[in-house]
């Protein structure tokens, strides 16, 4: 297991000494102490990046091509150990190993190829201006790209991440959420291992107010893509309004509506809205939080659904029956039980669930609410967690919209 | 040096390897061998390794040849599966270093062709496992098999110089790398082939599909016989076509043992037809044939023609074609003269002379012609003739007795017309294929060794004294593959390279090839293009598919 900060290709303890732990969560207990990047570990790394990012440096002077195929070498030896990174990192985020075994692990090895593919195929333009000019574009990469990934899908947002910056040449200082860190810090180990040169990948676990921020404003750092809620989304626009003007791409929350008409298979529709919601958690993004039903078959549709989420497994995520794991950490435990609160207390009716799953760990039973309207906190916000609001949907064919 | 026969045992360590490899595996190097300008052509060995096997410092050994080498496969390859010809005919296959007889392959004709069609037909169907696979499992078996290429890369390389007379270490640095890398980056390509949304006028909703096109018989030539099956069926399948591939009648070797590894690395039966045979039978089956839907054929501008008539004859199945070239290299007063002779050397010399792609006019500006000439005759005596699979060998034999006759004939022309010979001019050594480096000055438009594509040792070099006369003069051929410049005037590059009819033109370099940039011919020296992105729209049908719907919003 790595717990360091990978900088340069080298592996070091934070300027600070400073340490944080990394819970497992189906248990509450520390898994080990992660090294913890701050300020100044970050001024390190997008040093190192900017180096490894002059021109004439090995990967400026690399051919395209080759930026593939250690890409595609990435992704070979992340496919070579998928079972223990899929071990690590159900250990580390509780989603059950047969889920990040067969999904989470295999869309990594496939993004991984696919931007590898891309490498050598990112071509520019020549272009017939007025004048006596030749006229053409390059496609140069940006330079060195901050990166900011949540706790969701660890590996996967790192894939994500690292897939296209890498292949479109650019450097990159990515800080891993602090509930999750070990499995990008195994990854960092083999884009060592593939041959990528010092200073392309720094990985620097650490908190969002801390590293995160100096990300953010950094005034070398060319470019933040952020992925978490839209609250700290709007911190780091923020930030790099204040600072250099980096370019900003964020990937924020969602409260995803999933919309139920009566011509739909009902079997499928209830299976799927089941997944749409209840998959990773409930920690999606796109989780389809707000169902809406249309009204000749909200009845069946939500008895149904209510009977399949009462089916739903919940336990230990290394058992290979289990469907869905605990949540992530104490702090979002805390709040889907007040979110289901809230959702009493306005009124919703609850169909099923509502408490806690287990006497240790995160875990959450999945929970169903009728009844739901609009205005409600639950229709409103998003509770990232294994809840799921149905609503009645009225006179859709008529005025057209929902 | 003497010629030994097949199988020679390579001794170790040869001494004189580090100058030699140095100036054919970097046939486009700048004097200082950077990575910059890389292509499949001109990365040394050293690099070559490097770049393949991870941070290695210090010399790598000279790969060496295969001794013995097994030739596994000598038979029709029809649906995943190894076919005797149904006439019962073979074909002989010759090195042409020596004269010896290296096996017999089954030899496919016209009965064997309409097998493979039907297999590849079948393989094309709807919900068939190849047409309803993920794209990006298509671009995974490209990628597994050019896994399998680097793995039987020295046997391949042996093979290809056993059976075509290249240099094993030109085979193996050259031409076994732009194998594996085509491979790999349509490898790339498979599941990024988008069509596209199109706001039409209407209330509609319309896309297009960029569809295979079908099933595509493949003609491919002796000249670089693995990179040219590489080249065609890469982007092919890629696509999701399916393949019936002739390889040529003189080098179906390495074919052959392809079609092993494309079952090996997991392609559906059917997806790949590989079948020998010769142009007049098979290869006139195939541009015939009724089901094939369309035809890929690199060789000769006179028998493109008559796949282009064949094609309209039968079912108007598309065509591209790579065909001949006579192509002009133009060097200025102005360029770095000791690496301008060494370019134009190595663009004319560069595997016996046996390119499309052949600098067989090299235009050399007035005030340095005398010069460019001198050196140019030096280079060509120091080449080093013998058996290609020994180090510091760096000519092999030319591939058959037909081309061997074709050449001299052409050199006869050019003594008689009046062209200056400077060197070379007749055979070389005791037996065989084999051309002395020959090199011909005032060389006049007119002369047959200026017009007529040779396809053999032999250089023409010609004088210009201004810009306007040697574009015009360039371009005064029904050929237009491809072109060389060499200037350091900025404006000159970017003005001759406008002006000149080629499909590809190099500036400051010569054969800079590489997967991801487009290869193909102006006027007859072809239709369409091969390689980089381009080479997708010659392998795929365009769809429309508009959807009435009840109202449409931008």
């Amino acid at each position: 297991m790595w717990q360091e900060l990978f900088i340069n290709n080298q592996w070091q303890d934070a300027v600070s000494g400073k340490t944080f732990p990394t819970i497992n969560p189906a248990t509450g207990e520390v898994i080990c102490q992660v090294a913890e990047a701050d300020e100044a570990d970050v001024d390190k790394a997008v040093k190192a990046a900017h180096n490894a990012f002059k021109l004439g440096s090995p990967w400026r002077r690399m051919d395209a091509s080759h930026r593939g195929l250690l890409l595609n070498r990435l992704a070979d030896a992340i496919e070579r150990d998928s079972a223990y990174l899929a071990e690590l990192e159900t250990l580390d985020n509780g989603k059950p190993y047969a889920v990040a075994y067969t999904v989470d692990l295999p869309n990594v090895v496939k993004c991984l190829r696919y931007y590898a593919g891309w490498a050598d195929k990112w071509e520019g333009k020549t272009i017939p201006i007025d004048g006596d000019y030749f006229c053409y574009t390059r496609l140069e990469p940006i330079g060195v790209c901050g990166q900011i990934i949540p706790w969701n899908f660890p590996l996967l947002m790192q894939a994500w991440k690292l897939g296209p910056a890498l292949a479109t040449g650019n450097t990159v200082v990515m800080k891993v959420a602090e509930q999750t860190p070990l499995t990008a810090l195994y990854v960092a180990s083999l884009i060592k291992e593939v041959g990528f040169p010092e200073g392309v990948v720094n990985i620097l676990p650490g908190m969002g107010p801390s590293a995160g921020a100096a990300i953010a404003k950094h005034m070398d750092v060319d470019k933040v893509a952020f992925t978490g809620s839209t609250e700290v989304g709007h911190l780091i626009q923020q930030a790099s309004g204040s600072s250099n003007l980096k370019k900003v791409t964020l990937e924020l929350g969602g409260k995803s509506p999933n919309i139920i008409l009566s011509d739909a298979n009902m079997e499928d529709a209830v299976e799927q809205s089941h997944f749409a919601l209840f998959f990773n958690q409930g920690q999606c993004c796109c989780a389809g939080s707000r169902t809406y039903v249309q009204a000749d078959i909200y009845d069946e549709f939500v008895e149904r659904s209510v009977e399949r989420a009462k089916r739903r497994v919940v336990g230990n995520p290394f058992d290979l029956k289990t469907e869905q794991g605990p949540q992530v950490d104490q702090e979002q435990f805390n709040k889907i039980l007040g979110y289901i609160s809230s959702g009493k207390r306005e009124g919703a009716k609850l169909m099923c669930g509502g408490g806690v799953a287990a006497d240790r760990g995160y875990f959450i039973q999945p929970t169903v609410f009728g009844d739901v309207q609009d205005n409600m906190t639950i229709a409103r916000e998003e509770i990232f967690g294994p809840d799921i609001d149905k609503a009645i949907c009225l006179q859709w064919a008529r005025a057209g919209t929902v | 040096m003497p010629v030994t026969g097949v199988g020679v045992h390579q001794t170790g360590g040869a001494s004189s390897a580090s100058p030699t490899e140095g100036k054919h595996a970097n046939m486009n190097s700048q004097p200082d061998n950077d990575q910059s300008d890389n292509g499949c052509n001109h990365q040394g060995p050293n690099q070559n390794h490097k770049s393949e096997h991870g941070d290695r410092p210090g010399m790598q050994a000279l790969p060496m040849p295969v001794p013995d080498p097994p030739i596994q496969y000598t038979k029709l390859f029809i649906s995943n599966e190894w076919h005797e010809s149904c006439s019962g005919r073979k074909i002989p296959v010759y090195n042409p270093a020596t004269g010896e007889l290296l096996c017999e392959v089954e030899e496919a004709d016209a009965e064997d062709v309409d097998k493979a069609v039907r297999s590849a037909r079948a393989t094309f169907q709807m919900g068939s496992p190849w047409r309803s696979m993920d794209a990006s499992d298509r671009g995974h078996l490209l990628n597994r098999l050019a896994d399998l290429v680097e793995r039987d890369r020295l046997l391949l390389a042996t093979l290809e110089a056993l059976d075509s007379g290249k240099v094993f270490l030109m085979a193996y640095f050259v031409d076994l790398m732009a194998t594996i890398k085509t491979l790999r980056y349509y490898g790339g390509w498979a599941d990024k082939i988008h069509g596209k949304t199109i706001p039409v006028d209407g209330e509609y909703f319309t896309y297009t599909r960029h569809e295979p096109i079908g099933v595509c018989g493949q003609i491919i030539p002796w000249n670089f016989p693995l990179m040219m099956f590489a080249w065609k069926i890469a982007p092919a399948l890629c696509c999701g076509n399916t393949v019936v591939i002739k390889p040529a009648e003189q080098t179906p070797l390495s074919a052959l043992h392809m079609a092993a590894l494309i079952k090996e690395a997991g392609f559906p039966p059917g997806v790949v037809n590989v079948l020998p045979g010769y142009g007049q039978t098979a290869g006139c089956a195939i541009s015939h044939h009724m089901d094939i839907d369309k035809v890929a054929f690199t060789g000769s501008t006179a028998v493109g023609k008559l796949i282009q008539k064949a094609a309209g004859d039968s079912n108007l199945k598309r065509v591209t074609l790579e065909l001949g070239g006579k192509n002009p290299n133009i060097v200025f007063a102005d360029c770095d003269l000791e690496y301008a002779v060494e370019q134009a050397h190595s663009g004319l010399f560069f595997n016996q002379g046996q390119c499309c792609l052949a600098g067989s006019r090299v235009f050399v500006e007035e005030p340095i012609y005398e010069e460019f000439v001198r050196r140019s005759v030096e280079r060509a005596r120091s080449k080093v003739l013998g058996n290609p699979l020994l180090p510091g060998v760096d000519q092999g034999p030319q591939i058959d007795q037909k081309q061997f006759d074709k050449i001299m004939e052409l050199i006869e022309s050019g003594k008689r017309e009046g062209a200056t010979l400077e060197c070379g001019g007749s055979p070389w050594g005791q037996q065989g294929l084999f051309i002395q480096p020959t090199v011909f000055s005032n060389v006049t438009d007119n002369m047959r060794i200026a017009k007529e594509e040779i396809f053999g040792p032999v250089q023409q070099i010609m004088c210009f004294r201004s810009i306007h006369e040697v574009i015009q003069r360039a371009n005064a051929t029904h050929y237009g593959l491809a072109a060389g410049v060499f200037t350091n005037d900025i404006d000159k590059a970017l003005t001759v390279s406008s002006a000149l009819q080629a499909g590809m033109v190099w500036v400051n370099c010569y054969n800079a090839m590489s997967a991801q940039c487009p290869f193909g011919g102006f006027k007859m020296s072809g239709n369409g293009r091969e390689l980089g992105e381009y080479a997708l729209q010659e392998y795929t049908e365009v769809k429309a598919v508009t959807i009435k719907i009840s109202q449409k919003n931008s």
